[in-house]
């Protein structure tokens, strides 16, 4: 089974749900919990532990100057921008390509060849016995998020239980994430703004067709318009975590309320059952 | 005119409420743009009477005719994208589609082409506190970074007789991000005292700097962990970033966030802190 964590907006607490469910199912079965927060991964803050890279590449064209006559066919097919045709040479923007091979098909002299671009790493630790971490970090100044999270993923494959934790917003990234994930959960806050950007990201599972659940963080117990647009929207509230200083404290210093504070462990053991039950596959 | 925009790294840090506050009380001429098109919040807090509305077109996506389709499934085995696949004939899974044209090219029937496709909306709107650039992406679509370059520039075209170009940023490092700093004079990054938020601001810093912007910082909620706060004021010292203010926890914030307005509307320990975070920013940006 594969489970998504996911939100709108930014903030709301999607790591720290993440990481507290993982926390808790490992002590009693194997999990893998994917960070495909490739901008900003964080999960590896909750889990020290020695970790293995594997480069995340992605393929972009190399012109061979000997074979090449400076037709113009490679750079008026890409549509990214990613090769100038100059009257001398071609100028290649690796950072602009989408790597779809499109230059090297339409080269009539074959004079485009493709080589691996590092665009990321994979990190890959045990950081408890039943837990592996797979921790998708984007190379800084780089924009193929969706291609780390990829192999993020592919890591990951073969586990009987996978968590995604995804990074905020409602665009590629998330899309990414989400993909072949038997049920979503949508982490929010009783803000305006939490309100706002969960019609968006309830708008991006139903598109995609995940069965999802929400989890109210930060709750100041003044949650009406959140719950009623759950109900609205049939979302079931599978958790609602109060706001308070000492949950604050315990988290801003990269520790787990699940391992730390008496009854959270009971009550992540709680949110994986409701999220068994919206998914409706057999474990 | 300067060119400022808000942005965090991590997310929920407060960039929104910040850029909010700074609009309010910035005491100059303006020009606003919401540039976290994912999910824009600023108009939440200015009420913003609409100008105009444009469609947004993102990058071409294909289509298969399937009059014309033989069934060979070429264009499937060219595909990089996984984006066209197999129902009871062959199609295009827009959610997929790069808009790369490569099954165009080698369909060898001529059954693809390739069609504008709509991605979001983008507006322009006057709000008590200068016009605003914003826009809406459609959930699920692509070219966000597209989308924001095209909100900076309806910005731009609203700028005249401005000093200031605020804009409010996405959370991250990526594609949105880059399109939202790119020709920006300065940033102004809000984070908050957590070991998260550190990490995210160490990586985004890394990234500002390859833009050459000037790079300042605002630190939220800084009483909740006051010995991260120190990690984060060691940090900055030792990049040689300047600590623009320190915004203590207040329960007005949410209040304010709560009834749809800019903190700095009513007095409190958080407005007194984002004034001086004002003045000193302002100071060393030129604008007082």
């Amino acid at each position: 089974m594969k489970i998504a964590i996911a939100s709108g907006k930014g903030g709301t607490g999607k790591s720290t749900v993440a990481a507290n469910l993982a926390c808790t199912l490992a002590r009693s079965r194997e999990v893998a919990l994917v960070d495909c927060d490739v901008e900003e991964p964080n999960l590896h803050l909750f889990f020290p532990a020695a970790a293995v890279d594997v480069p995340v590449t992605t393929p972009v064209p190399e012109i061979d100057p000997a074979r090449c006559t400076l037709c113009g066919e490679c750079g008026k097919f890409c549509r990214f921008g990613a090769l100038s045709v100059l009257k001398d040479r071609v100028l290649v923007f690796p950072e602009l390509c989408h790597s779809c091979g499109g230059c090297s098909l339409v080269c009539p002299q074959g004079a485009v060849r493709e080589v691996p671009r590092t665009v990321g790493r994979v990190a890959c630790s045990c950081p408890l016995p039943s837990l592996t971490l797979i921790s998708g970090v984007l190379n800084e100044g780089e924009v193929q998020a969706p291609a780390v999270i990829r192999a993020a993923k592919m890591l990951a494959q073969g586990h009987p239980l996978t968590l995604y934790d995804a990074s905020p917003g409602i665009a590629c990234p998330v899309i990414e994430t989400l993909e072949g994930s038997d049920a979503c959960v949508l982490v929010t806050e009783s803000t305006l703004f939490g309100l706002h950007d969960l019609r968006l990201a309830a708008e991006v599972v139903e598109t995609i067709g995940i069965p999802a659940g929400v989890v109210i963080n930060r709750s100041d117990g003044r949650d009406e318009e959140t719950l009623e647009f759950c109900r609205d929207r049939g979302l079931p509230v599978l958790m609602t975590i109060p706001f308070s200083r000492e949950i604050a404290a315990v988290q801003n210093r990269g520790g787990l309320i699940a391992a730390l504070l008496p009854g959270w462990e009971e009550r992540f053991a709680a949110l994986f059952d409701g999220i068994v039950k919206i998914a409706g596959v057999s474990q | 005119m300067i060119r400022l925009a808000v942005v965090s790294g991590k997310g929920g840090t407060g960039k929104t409420m910040v850029a909010a506050a700074l609009a309010d009380i910035s005491g100059v001429p303006q020009v606003l743009a919401d540039c976290d098109v994912d999910a824009a919040n600023l108009e939440l807090l200015f009420r913003p009477r609409r100008l105009t509305t444009e469609e947004f077109r993102g990058l071409a996506a294909a289509r298969i005719d399937p009059e014309r389709c033989r069934d060979c499934g070429i264009c499937a085995d060219h595909c990089r994208f996984g984006a066209i696949v197999r129902n009871d004939a062959w199609e295009v899974d827009a959610l997929h589609c790069e808009g790369c044209g490569v099954c165009t090219y080698v369909c060898p029937v001529g059954a693809v082409r390739m069609e504008p496709r709509v991605c979001g909306e983008i507006y322009t709107s006057a709000t008590d506190r200068g016009n605003l650039a914003h826009a809406r992406l459609f959930p699920g679509s692509g070219n966000s970074g597209l989308l924001v370059t095209e909100v900076k520039k309806r910005a731009m075209s609203l700028a005249d007789g401005a000093d200031l170009l605020l804009a409010d940023g996405p959370p991250g490092i990526g594609c949105p991000l880059i399109a939202t700093i790119s020709g920006m004079d300065a940033v102004l990054i809000v984070t908050e005292p957590g070991v998260s938020a550190l990490h995210d601001l160490e990586r985004l810093v890394t990234v500002c700097r390859r833009f050459g912007v000037r790079i300042f910082v605002a630190i939220n909620r800084f009483d909740l962990a006051e010995d991260i706060c120190a990690r984060i004021e060691d940090y900055c010292e030792r990049e040689g970033i300047v600590v623009a203010g320190k915004i203590p926890f207040d329960p007005s914030v949410i209040d304010a966030v709560r009834n749809g307005r800019p903190v700095t509307r009513s007095d409190s320990a958080a407005t007194d802190a984002l004034r001086a975070l004002r003045d000193s920013l302002f100071a060393e940006l030129g604008l007082l």
